[in-house]
């Protein structure tokens, strides 16, 4: 194919690359080879991957063309994509950003890739940081990422390979795990939508767990209608995790282009304030009055305890971690350091194994459960938590859609915060009450601030994704923005 | 055997269970419950841990779980909540065992264990649901971890559904834990909640053990651990007992400490205390939701609960008119209670229970079997009453025939054939008799003279001369006859 007509494949969002596979007019196998050859082109740049799989993506690509003869496909099964490195993938290494699992290859699918279709078309295991935490990807082990928009600042994590991904098309969009903004920050600081569904929407069966309780996987796209096809693929209830939702899934595309007019909006005070850098804000403001011009019903909204946030997810998500990462003990998989005693043994594979952050949290996370501690700490989180699904309640009643900035500030410097845990931790404020609340929220570009992308969170209630898309829909049509490839 | 400190020093005991439930599959996945089979092939990625396998919850392990409960007069809680048990363990694959902490399935039930002395009430504390670990397999002469030199983990095992029973320490003395044990295991298999068979794993005890002592105040407790029978439960207690009281005669202090017994040199080895400085860390488990146990379900299992032994016992009493003794043999086996039962719908019960409490029950002690793995059928005993009844065969001849029916599985009348083992015919037998008479005059005659003990001699005699194929009460009696009309 032409050099041209590659470039203009790159230029098309998924769905529109769907519809024209589905039309015949291009094969899935010709867009994969595209994005095989966008990754060669700009990988050395922007380290999207810690593992790339051109030829897994070919072979599906194949299969998926073979299918379309003989019957039929899903529509998204046809595109090209990247896959973060928590999520299982069969015979295909996944590290989950960590030296522990430099050689696992797991032996199944996880379940929101099953239900996308067994023939995937992957081009890579996405870089993130170590077991989904961080904020920067930064805290991988396959060094970090890079923003296509400035390749010397960070892509945000912890899904920042994802969002690198997209940004960069190396695949037409990605999917990305959100614990505490994982999918909204990365999404804001490229210049991408990035949506958590509601917990318990997509199943977590295969997701490697960083925090079970607060943990999802969420889309990562160009644009609101491709995240609305994507969460289409991958939704649904799955006998495999308790705790996914018997609920069912709607048809995400029908209600998008519904507009906002009455929609009821509050924007929330709390998160407006002090920190979110003055460009952020003005981008958010400029937004909602696009909303409003657009017939929405705009109010302002408190959610009192929301401060108490990020402490109760400081406890919470460490408290999980410390549980959740025992079983990388040298044992069965992963990295084993050989020593005299079993003892030994686990201490020297964790040692080598785990980074900083990840050893940093499951020492919280081992104290906050310690008997004698574990009223003080876990408990009280949980009551945090409590008063914040309360919260969010209250301000349901009011409002059909709340909105925020999804980080406080655009994309930052590599290397200016990873050695400050605490300001890292701040660029999460705003997405972590969404988490903790179990609701679903997206993250919609909202125009510039210093030439970088700031992000806007809308947020609704559970299970109204339709809702919440169309507003995103809305959003994104009055904003400053349209997607274009970086670099 | 110390009556002086028995007085003074009171035992206090505890015990705790672990129980295999009797599900087909694994607590939180699909593979098969076995025993015995190839190393680990029985797995998958949930019950080997591996990263993004998530639990999903048996339910049939759950209603067995509330069986028990419902069995040992516990409440069933409304709502049950998983907790994560963290430790690290080879055989341990995720890093934490899911078990339940503070919200248990069942709580505050109790079991009337019959003693020599009449009944203990043991309170039950509570009924937990948890996952079995998988077996850790030391390589090397000691057979434990320490000197070994190397170690294998089969997780066939990882993943069996467990409940923890845990009693509160109501028991008085090693005699009573054992009969604790002995009355929860058939419970359990009564109910068809377990096989509780210790040689397979399925049922294991621990004790918490201390010493009241003479002012009435508690001591500090031991755990006791490594009893695989409930011999051991009675010896190990003993000897631990006695290890406390020493301590105590000599001025000293208990220490908290896990103690395990060692059933080969018969004593008790107090572990170093660092080896169980655990803190568990117990949290609620993310992964799956509270178990919400509706009163409806909980009373359509009370509905379906099997006659419990106690039961079955004060039944087999008053239908078939069994003692005390006889009845509380036959129920403490549930197999060899429905044995019975089936024997004696067919045939004398007072006949039924000796033979299946005696002999048979001789037979499968010797042979170290239970009555499942056994040739004897219902229908052979049936058989055999009747045969002895109609005087086929003799009572004694009649062992004889139960014999090689255990151990051929043969029909018994075919027995009796094949052996030669029928009894005399009527006038045959009396022939024999009255020549016995003849060959023996002087004892003949005190016996006409009332010297009754002689007919002893006599009855021997007869005896021997049919090789035993004569009813001994038969012949007794013809010689009374002959001997009292003359």
């Amino acid at each position: 194919m032409a050099e041209d007509s590659r470039s203009e494949l790159l230029s098309l969002s998924a769905y529109e690359l769907a519809k024209k596979i589905e039309a015949r007019e291009v094969s899935a196998t010709e867009a994969a080879r595209t994005a095989n050859a966008r990754v060669e082109e700009v990988e050395g740049d922007v380290n999207s991957f810690v593992t790339t799989t051109p030829q897994l993506a070919l072979e599906r690509a194949e299969r998926v063309d073979a299918r379309m003869k003989n019957g039929g496909i899903k529509l998204w099964e046809s595109v090209p994509i990247a896959v973060k490195d928590v999520l299982s993938t069969k015979g295909v290494r996944t590290t989950c950003g960590s030296n522990i699992l430099y050689n696992f290859e797991p032996l199944y699918d996880a379940s929101a890739l099953l239900n996308y279709g067994e023939d995937m078309i992957v081009v890579g295991k996405a870089n993130c940081d170590e077991f989904a935490m961080g904020s920067s990807t930064e805290n991988s082990a396959y060094g970090p990422s890079r923003n296509p928009w400035d390749l010397d600042r960070v892509p945000g994590g912890s899904s920042g390979g994802s969002a690198s991904a997209v940004a960069a098309g190396e695949g037409w969009w990605a999917l990305g795990t959100d614990t505490g903004g994982s999918v909204r920050q990365p999404a804001a600081l490229c210049g991408i939508v990035g949506l958590k569904p509601t917990y318990g929407r997509v199943s977590r069966y295969g997701l490697i767990a960083f925090a079970s309780s607060l943990d999802q996987i969420g889309p990562m796209t160009r644009d609101v209608r491709d995240s609305a096809l994507l969460l289409q693929a991958i939704a649904g209830h799955d006998p495999r995790d308790s705790t996914s939702a018997n609920v069912a899934v709607p048809d995400y595309l029908a209600e998008l282009e519904g507009g906002v007019s009455g929609l009821r909006v509050g924007v929330v005070k709390e998160l407006m304030g002090e920190g979110v850098q003055p460009g952020t804000r003005e981008t958010v403001e400029s937004v909602v009055r696009g909303l409003e011009g657009a017939g929405a019903e705009v109010g302002e909204v408190s959610l009192p305890h929301s401060r108490y946030g990020l402490p109760a997810y400081y406890i919470i998500a460490p408290a999980e971690v410390s549980s959740n990462l025992a079983r990388f003990d040298g044992v069965r998989y992963g990295l084993r350091v050989p020593a005299a005693g079993v003892h030994e043994m686990y201490r020297k594979t964790r040692e080598e194994g785990f980074g900083d952050e990840a050893k940093r949290r499951i020492m919280l996370g081992t104290y906050a459960l310690s008997s004698g501690y574990y009223d003080a700490y876990y408990a009280q989180a949980q009551k945090v938590r409590t008063k914040i699904i309360e919260d969010f309640r209250d301000a349901f009643s009011r409002y059909d859609v709340l909105v925020s900035p999804t980080s406080p500030t655009v994309a930052f410097e590599i290397g200016s915060k990873i050695n400050d845990p605490l300001a890292m931790y701040l660029s999460d404020i705003c997405a972590v009450p969404v988490n903790l609340a179990g609701i679903p929220s997206i993250s919609v570009p909202g125009g510039l601030s210093e030439g970088l992308p700031v992000g806007v969170q809308l947020m609704s209630d559970h299970f109204t994704e339709p809702t919440l898309l169309r507003a995103a829909r809305a959003t994104e049509q009055v904003s400053d923005f349209k997607f274009t490839l970086k670099p | 055997m110390q009556t002086q400190e028995k007085r003074t020093y009171q035992a206090v005991i505890g015990l705790e269970f672990h129980v295999h439930l009797a599900t087909r599959t694994k607590m939180f996945c699909g593979c098969r419950v076995a025993y015995g089979d190839e190393p680990n092939t029985h797995t998958c990625p949930v019950c080997l841990g591996h990263p993004g396998a998530l639990p999903f919850t048996n339910e049939k392990a759950v209603e067995l779980g509330v069986m028990a409960g419902l069995a040992l007069n516990c409440e069933v809680a409304s709502r049950a909540v998983f907790a994560r048990k963290n430790y690290f363990y080879p055989d341990l694959p995720k890093g934490y065992q899911i078990s339940q902490f503070d919200a248990p399935i069942c709580t505050g039930g109790y079991l009337d264990v019959p003693v020599p002395e009449g009944t203990v009430r043991v309170g039950i504390t509570r009924v937990h649901l948890e996952e079995d670990a998988a077996k850790n397999v030391h390589v090397g002469e000691s057979g434990r971890m320490h000197g070994s030199v190397g170690s294998l983990v089969d997780f066939n095992r990882g993943g069996t559904p467990l409940i923890e029973i845990v009693t509160e320490p109501d028991i008085p003395s090693p005699e009573a834990a054992r009969a604790t044990a002995n009355h929860l295991k058939a419970i359990l298999q009564a109910i068809g909640v377990s096989e509780a068979d210790m040689e397979k794993g399925q049922l294991r005890c621990d004790a918490n053990v201390s010493i009241r002592k003479p002012d009435g105040s508690f001591g500090i407790k031991t755990e006791l651990k490594n009893m695989n029978s409930f011999r051991y439960v009675e010896r190990g207690l003993t000897r631990e007992l006695e290890r406390q009281q020493g301590i105590l005669e000599e001025g000293g202090r208990v220490t908290q400490a896990t103690v395990h017994y060692d059933p080969v040199a018969d004593e008790v080895h107090e572990l170093r205390s660092k080896e169980e400085a655990h803190d568990y860390r117990y949290f609620p488990e993310p992964d799956l939701l509270p178990l919400e146990l509706t009163a409806a379900w909980v009373q359509e299992i009370k509905s379906r609960l099997p006659e419990l032994p106690e039961e079955r016992k004060a039944r087999f009493i008053k239908q078939y008119g069994l003692s005390e003794y006889d009845a509380g043999v036959l129920t403490a086996d549930a197999e060899l209670a429905g044995f019975y039962e089936k024997v004696a719908a067919e045939a004398d019960p007072k006949q039924a229970a000796n033979w299946t409490t005696g002999e048979l029950q001789a037979l499968l002690n010797e042979a170290g079997i239970g009555i499942p793995e056994s040739k004897v059928e219902p229908g052979h005993l049936t058989e055999l009453i009747r045969l002895v009844e109609k005087g086929t065969v003799s009572r004694s001849a009649a062992k004889d025939v139960l014999g090689f029916v255990f151990e051929t599985g043969d029909a018994p009348s075919a027995v009796v054939e094949r052996e030669g083992l029928a009894s005399m015919g009527g006038d045959e037998l009396s022939g024999t008799v009255d020549e016995v008479i003849v060959a023996n005059p002087a004892e003949a005659g005190r016996v006409r003279d009332g010297d009754k003990k002689v007919i002893g001699f006599l009855v021997g005699q007869v005896m021997k001369a049919t090789r035993g194929g004569a009813d001994g009460g038969r012949v007794r009696q013809l010689l009374m006859e002959k001997l009292d009309g003359q």
